[in-house]
């Protein structure tokens, strides 16, 4: 009698999981993935085919995006790691007391703005006729408006931004966990700054440094908002190009394609990132 | 460099002027926002042309109409307003159900099950978005092709934009619920039972009372995450606009500072949610 309520409820519990799972996640993917093996004969005909990775890989335009894209992705999440790093340390191990929680919510609240909103934010301050522009006016450092936005350099200013709570976060936890005794230990055997950072301060935040680093590269690697607003006319993204297949074109085989590949290359990344660094993603995630 | 550690007092002004920098940097973008949202001027920009309540008020008699009176972004408001309802209840549901099966049960296959769950995770909001329409959509369209049934739910519109949202904020809610029930002490709930409590009254006097708070914190963060999504929502969305794409699409056109007075709406709205689920929080823990 008991074990069939237990695997009763086992099965009610699992019910909802498997639903969701299967029908929003896992076979909606592999019908994209079937998708974008097949190749339109007519209106109604279908074929298997590889036309669509042949003009991924035949149209300079589509990979030469994604290889631009995976780059500037890997350039973004790296620069937000140095960028983050310091301002986790701080909160973690240098402020205390009630300044701690503070700078810590500090850092939450400008996420309560959508990506919209930020970057619309990030519009206003450096376009021409923007806040820094007019500022610089003003002081007599520039003599008409300039122009800062449209160009990689803002693109990557704006993706950083985006990126930065997703860093910080994981790491203030991980390095909230470090004895400093560990640290103190570190100077006593005689090591310098950089040699504590490498040997002990690294090493154990690594969890916290994968998982930051997988979050902010998932999403700048996948944002939409941010290059095509900001970017200029010669930074293009491939979600960009995904967009243009389904929603100008209405060619879904190709964005399908499109979009596998974009996912392959997420979870390449993602796959090596946790391979290289030693880690797992239930370590690092859940 | 933690407390116990001697540092310079050089070195400790740069690390105070960097945070500092990191802050102003945080900041900037949503304070421009916000200002402009006041500036008697049809764009927003400076110079400054004194206050006013224009841009939330005007109704059009003067060529301006402000938020109050855009009847496009209100019901884009309301529409976004729906969407995020149903995904904070099906992904609250779906995250409560997650945490037991993965904190509870124990069965074969628990550990792929528990990657699978952290799937949406690593998956860019595009491709899930990209997916659910090939998947749904050409089912839609095989249905009424082949059968002649019309399979409407499954065009692009508000259940497709649900479905897609719930794809991966029911993977965040899960983790948020699934951390406070490992922190349960069992006790509790076998004390209920040897009292004389059923399973399922012990379940909802003494464990789900202990939810509570990671369910309002899982809610709100459903609720705003839904909200503020763009990438996977823009795949999915028919007639019926929600607010950020709306915003976008005005954005496209030309920046009004009526963007500005519904982005600062939308911070106003989110910090006091945020600060009412912390709130809450804090009362709880004493």
């Amino acid at each position: 009698m008991n074990r069939q309520v237990s695997r009763l409820s086992l099965w009610l519990l699992l019910a909802p999981f498997l639903l969701w799972i299967l029908l929003l996640v896992l076979v909606p993917h592999l019908q994209m993935l079937r998708v974008s093996f097949q190749v339109r004969e007519s209106w109604d005909t279908l074929e298997w085919g590889l036309s669509q990775y042949r003009n991924f890989f035949t149209e300079s335009y589509y990979w030469r995006t994604f290889v631009r894209t995976g780059v500037m992705s890997l350039f973004t999440t790296f620069l937000t790691l140095l960028v983050a790093f310091p301002v986790a340390w701080y909160i973690a191990k240098l402020a205390r007391g009630r300044s701690k929680g503070f700078l810590f919510l500090a850092c939450l609240i400008p996420f309560w703005a959508s990506e919209l909103v930020r970057t619309y934010g990030w519009m206003i301050l450096l376009r021409e006729s923007g806040v820094f522009s007019a500022a610089l006016q003003a002081l007599g450092w520039a003599d008409g408006p300039v122009e800062m936005l449209y160009n990689d350099i803002a693109v990557i200013v704006g993706l950083v931004y985006n990126g930065l709570l997703f860093m910080v976060v994981p790491l203030v936890t991980t390095l909230e966990g470090m004895d400093d005794t560990l640290v103190e230990a570190g100077y006593d055997l005689g090591g310098g700054h950089l040699t504590v950072l490498r040997e002990v301060v690294v090493p154990w935040a690594m969890p916290g440094i994968v998982s930051g680093c997988i979050v902010v590269f998932m999403l700048t690697l996948g944002s939409y908002l941010t290059p095509i607003l900001m970017g200029g006319k010669d930074s293009a993204w491939f979600t960009q190009q995904i967009f243009t297949q389904f929603i100008t074109r209405f060619n879904w085989e190709q964005g399908a394609a499109l979009g596998v590949l974009l996912l392959v290359l997420s979870s390449l990344m993602v796959w090596l990132g946790l391979r290289l660094t030693g880690q797992s993603l239930r370590k690092v995630m859940g | 460099m933690i407390r116990s550690v001697p540092r310079s007092r050089g070195f400790d002004g740069l690390y105070l002027a960097y945070m500092v920098a990191f802050f102003l940097y945080l900041a900037l973008p949503l304070a421009v926002t916000a200002v402009f949202a006041f500036n008697d001027a049809p764009f927003p920009s400076l110079p400054w042309e004194g206050f006013t309540l224009d841009w939330y008020l005007a109704n059009g008699e003067h060529g301006r109409t402000g938020l109050f009176h855009d009847d496009t972004l209100l019901s884009a408001l309301w529409t976004s307003t729906r969407v995020a309802f149903w995904v904070t209840v099906v992904s609250v549901a779906l995250g409560c159900a997650n945490a037991v099966l993965f904190e509870r049960l124990e069965f074969r296959g628990k550990e792929f099950l528990y990657l699978l769950m952290l799937l949406p995770l690593v998956i860019p909001g595009v491709i899930l978005g990209v997916s659910i329409l090939v998947f749904y959509s050409g089912l839609a369209n095989e249905a009424s092709r082949l059968w002649g049934i019309e399979l409407d739910l499954f065009r692009p519109g508000l259940p497709l934009v649900v479905m897609g949202q719930v794809a991966f904020i029911g993977t965040l809610a899960t983790l948020v619920i699934a951390a406070r029930l490992r922190k349960f002490d069992r006790q509790l709930e076998e004390a209920a039972l040897n009292l004389g409590a059923t399973p399922v009254v012990a379940w909802f006097t003494v464990t789900l009372p202990w939810l509570m708070p990671s369910i309002f914190g899982a809610a709100a963060m459903a609720f705003l995450m839904s909200f503020e999504n763009f990438n996977t929502t823009v795949m999915l969305t028919g007639s019926d606009t929600p607010l950020t794409v709306a915003l976008f699409n005005r954005l496209r056109e030309g920046s009004t500072p009526v963007l500005n007075a519904v982005a600062l709406l939308l911070m106003l709205a989110s910090a006091l949610l945020a600060f009412a689920v912390l709130g809450r929080g804090r009362a709880r823990n004493g």
